[in-house]
């Protein structure tokens, strides 16, 4: 498409990439056919093509950013299905990444919504502190639940039944392998995902030793900086991003690292940019390094000898998370494995579609969240599984909110079938120990 | 692309023509932001752009009658929109024009597989009839490239085609029936889930008429039993001129693939690489899909390979899983978006005899030379239905004129060999000034008298098809009609 920029903006780093990818997009709507919110509200306006247009304009422009302009760019979950769909190779995340920074920046939004973003940014990336405040919203529940704003109420019903105790595997340390040691790795062990579920990293630290890896969960890691990269905040997550830059870096020049292992997809996708986001500073080659070595936990599997397991008549309806799916291009690894380690794989219709958890989108966007959890929910339970399986806690969470099946890890089943525990979340379900 | 200058009677009327559409459609449905139009100012075609005065997006036929009557009492020029992907400008609103988008009539409202047709609204998009059918081994025929987004009321506006028309025909061949709104809001029914239409063929002027005619808001649509088993083949060749000369060759000896796809070297090296098809290494491609039973896709593939050999190709390479056949079409339908990495495009759309492919290949070689601007071929060969990507820089000044010039040289040379301005993507607004070099005045004038007919007030998708010359007395008409309204 022609694009309108004044010579002057395109001195800027961020504008220029934003003309790159305008000027590829040749606006021919394929786009609008995979994205999950124009599905549900039928306006082009929420759909790629349409926010493309909207953040051209606003950037062209370089004006202030106006409301309806907000609400559109706020409603895309960045599941990026329309990157998947794309012919022309448009770059929406780094197009939608930039505008909402803009937005961030240029656009003061109503009280309210300022306040959920502060306190979400304020404690969704810190473990300790979003332990601190589930406990707090599972006793107020009653009067959260009271709330006219659907956004706090969606934030009461997030909260799990459960929230499971600090894992001790969590800190940093090192684990050495099983046998020889075939490879070394850092596991990221997220953020949220370790407040609300401890199973997951457990599980995929057994795996990793018992196929050979020394795993190492380097000291003074953090958030990754998707949850506030997406929010536009992009000082705080640059900031996240800088901490593990730093501690991998330490890792990767000390004793070396062959990957940096990734078990929350969301994360994946946000460390693989890395990259990008350091594009023009001084830590460029570290970032650099360090998104070539971040590897989808199934994507560094698939680089292993994986034993062969026997069939087991389970069978797991496989949800592929947008930031897997999408976002790494990572679609065929968590099948092929799961099918390897003998267990019955299906998978739902329209499985591009989002489930609607989006990092905060759940709790920012509840209507249009729901409405695509009962869509992913309903085509998922038409499978008729035994246990539904997912590589992001987020999905995990919103699905098993509504599932009538349990939701586990797709690690939790690999790591049970080489011989660990019975995955948690199916410990009703009569399943054996396997040796 | 000359427009008409808006109605300012319209314009001036705006917050009463909003405030009468507010009142028969629910709130989320009317858009008058500027910054929201904006985003509706154009569709596939984003050279020729124009915010409309508002849009609508109406849920039900109803709703879709309601605000074609609101707009006929006020004499608001209205454009029909399905998906915006026409490449003609097809939906290219005007400043004093409501858009009426069928994005959200998307339901699937009977199927019959007995008597083999569907019934959608339709804003359905084209591959998600198939894919409501499919389970049950059935599709819908009618298949162009962009069908993973293109909804069902522009391929009836346009009669729409696709690869695989060769054998199935394209939608007109296709549709059985449609619920129409015209532009004084009345639902008419035009023929049903049956083979012909009673009367006079009413469907067949309904379809193809580039929403002129009326908003058609449900369709009734033939499906197919899937065949047995399709495999497409590849055939390389070193030159344009032979690959098109093997295409006449194969139609000429009778036999019929059910699709024939032609892509020369800048369209296969731009898709290859998104669509991971391994296409050989060639200056022209044929993509020939046979289908049937094992022995009769061997008896064509040999018949075809038998004629393709005497063209000398550089390849030709049959499908060897079902995986590779989907790249191999996922390459050959994303063509016209993945040509947007080389640079901006026009894309055209004329139809010729098939036995003058090689010359207009040529011919259009020739002329990419004159005019200085790179030219990619993709299209549906076995029809002759052409599709040059004309290749510009949109941002360089006086490029996009030279590439217009350049278009209408290759429109007229497709008409004077004896072929026509479309195959399937329409007049729209790209070939409105060509319509006089292949209709004479009076050719013209009937075509007209059809739609005053229909939309005597000539509101409907207003400034497309007709060349301006020829229209000034029916749109001044029009002004008068506003004008009257506003008072």
């Amino acid at each position: 498409m022609q694009t309108f920029f004044k010579e002057e903006q395109l001195h800027v780093p961020d504008f220029k990439r934003s003309n790159e990818i305008l000027r590829a997009c040749v606006h021919c709507g394929f786009c609008t056919a995979t994205c999950p919110t124009y599905q549900v509200l039928g306006d082009e306006l929420d759909s790629p093509r349409g926010r493309i247009y909207l953040i051209k304009d606003m950037l062209e422009q370089g004006r202030t950013p106006d409301a309806a302009t907000v609400k559109h760019i706020d409603r895309c979950l960045s599941c990026l299905a329309c990157m998947t769909t794309c012919p022309s190779g448009v770059h929406y995340m780094h197009l939608v990444d930039h505008a909402r920074a803009y937005i961030e920046e240029n656009y003061k939004r109503p009280l309210s919504d300022r306040f959920l973003r502060f306190v979400l940014a304020a404690i969704l990336p810190y473990p300790m502190r979003f332990r601190l405040a589930m406990f707090a919203a599972k006793l107020s529940r009653p009067i959260l639940r009271r709330f006219p704003d659907a956004r706090i109420r969606a934030m009461a019903d997030m909260v799990p039944k459960t929230i499971p105790p600090v894992s001790r595997n969590d800190d940093a340390q090192s684990f050495a392998s099983k046998g020889v040691r075939k490879k070394r790795v850092a596991l990221m062990t997220g953020c949220a995902q370790k407040a609300l579920n401890t199973d997951i990293n457990d599980a995929t630290i057994r795996l990793l030793t018992r196929l050979g890896c020394e795993v190492v969960v380097a000291e003074g890691q953090g958030c990754c900086g998707a949850l506030t990269h997406h929010m536009g905040k992009t000082d705080q997550s640059h900031k996240f991003a800088q901490t593990n830059l730093s501690v991998w870096g330490k890792e990767i020049h000390s004793k070396g690292l062959d990957a940096i292992i990734i078990n929350t997809s969301g994360c994946g996708t946000t460390i693989k940019d890395y990259g990008h986001m350091f594009r023009d500073t001084n830590l460029a080659e570290d970032a650099k390094t360090v998104s070539a070595r971040a590897m989808d936990i199934t994507e560094f599997l698939m680089t292993l000898d994986v034993p062969e397991s026997q069939t087991k008549s389970i069978k797991v309806a496989y949800h592929a998370a947008c930031s897997l799916q999408h976002g790494q291009q990572v679609k065929t690894h968590p099948k092929t494995l799961l099918k390897a380690f003998g267990f019955d794989v299906v998978e739902p219709q329209d499985a591009h579609l989002c489930c609607g958890s989006a990092g905060t989108y759940n709790l920012l966007q509840p209507e249009i969240s729901t409405a695509l959890k009962e869509r992913k929910v309903k085509t998922l339970m038409a499978t008729k599984p035994d246990v539904i399986a997912a590589g992001n806690i987020g999905c995990m969470m919103q699905i098993g909110s509504a599932a009538e099946v349990p939701v586990v890890h797709t690690v939790e089943l690999l790591d049970w079938a080489t011989g660990g525990p019975v995955p948690a979340a199916v410990s009703h379900c009569g399943w054996s120990k396997i040796q | 692309m000359q427009m008409p200058s808006p109605d300012t009677a319209v314009l001036i009327n705006k917050e009463h023509i909003l405030a009468r559409l507010r009142a028969v459609l629910p709130a989320d449905c009317v858009i008058d932001d500027e910054r929201e139009t904006k985003a509706y100012e154009c569709d596939a075609l984003s050279a020729y752009r124009c915010p409309p005065l508002a849009v609508v997006l109406p849920r039900t036929t109803e709703e879709v009658a309601a605000v074609l009557k609101t707009c006929y009492d006020l004499s608001v020029p209205v454009v029909p929109r399905g998906s915006g992907t026409s490449l003609a400008g097809g939906a290219l609103p005007t400043e004093d024009s409501v858009i009426l988008g069928v994005s959200r009539l998307n339901a699937v409202l009977e199927t019959d597989y007995d008597n083999r047709f569907i019934r959608v609204q339709t804003g359905r998009t084209n591959l998600s009839v198939s894919g409501a059918v499919e389970e049950n081994g059935f599709f819908y025929a009618p298949d162009p490239s962009s069908q993973l987004a293109c909804a069902i009321a522009g391929n009836i506006a346009m009669n729409s085609g696709g690869a695989h028309c060769l054998k199935y025909g394209v939608t007109s061949n296709n549709l059985m029936g449609v619920r129409m709104v015209s532009m004084e809001g009345e639902i008419l029914d035009i023929g049903g889930a049956h083979l012909d239409a009673e009367g006079l063929d009413l469907l067949g002027v309904i379809c193809g008429s580039e929403g002129q005619f009326g908003v058609v808001t449900e369709a009734t649509l033939r499906i197919l039993h899937k065949p047995e088993g399709a495999r497409p083949v590849l055939i390389g060749f070193d030159s344009n001129e032979v690959a098109g000369a093997c295409v006449s060759d194969i139609i000429k000896a009778g036999v019929l693939p059910v699709a024939i796809e032609f892509m020369d070297r800048p369209c296969i090296r731009a898709t290859d690489d998104f669509s991971g098809a391994g296409y050989p290494d060639c200056e022209a491609l044929l993509i020939i899909e046979v289908e049937g039973s094992d022995d009769e896709i061997k008896e064509q593939l040999d018949k075809i390979t038998k004629i393709a050999r005497t063209h000398n190709p550089v390849e030709l390479r049959e499908a060897g899983s079902a995986e590779e056949a989907a790249r191999i079409w996922l390459g050959r339908k994303s063509a016209f978006g993945a040509m947007g990495q080389l640079n901006d495009y026009m894309c055209l759309d004329g139809t010729i005899p098939v036995t003058e492919l090689p010359y207009v290949l040529r011919r259009i070689g020739e002329m990419s030379r004159e005019f200085g601007l790179d030219v990619g071929n993709v299209f549906h060969a076995g029809d002759g239905n052409m599709h040059p990507l004309i290749l510009y820089n949109a941002n360089k000044p006086g490029d996009l004129e030279t590439c217009e010039a350049f278009g209408a040289e290759i429109l007229k040379l497709c008409v004077e060999v004896g072929g026509c301005l479309t195959g399937e993507h329409g007049v729209g607004i790209e070939k409105r000034d060509l319509m006089d070099f292949q209709f004479n005045a009076e050719d013209l004038e009937a075509q007209m008298r059809i739609k005053d007919v229909f939309d005597p007030k000539w509101l409907l998708n207003p400034a497309k098809v007709f060349p301006l010359k020829h229209t000034e007395d029916r749109r001044k008409n029009r002004v008068q009609f506003a004008a009257h309204a506003a008072e």
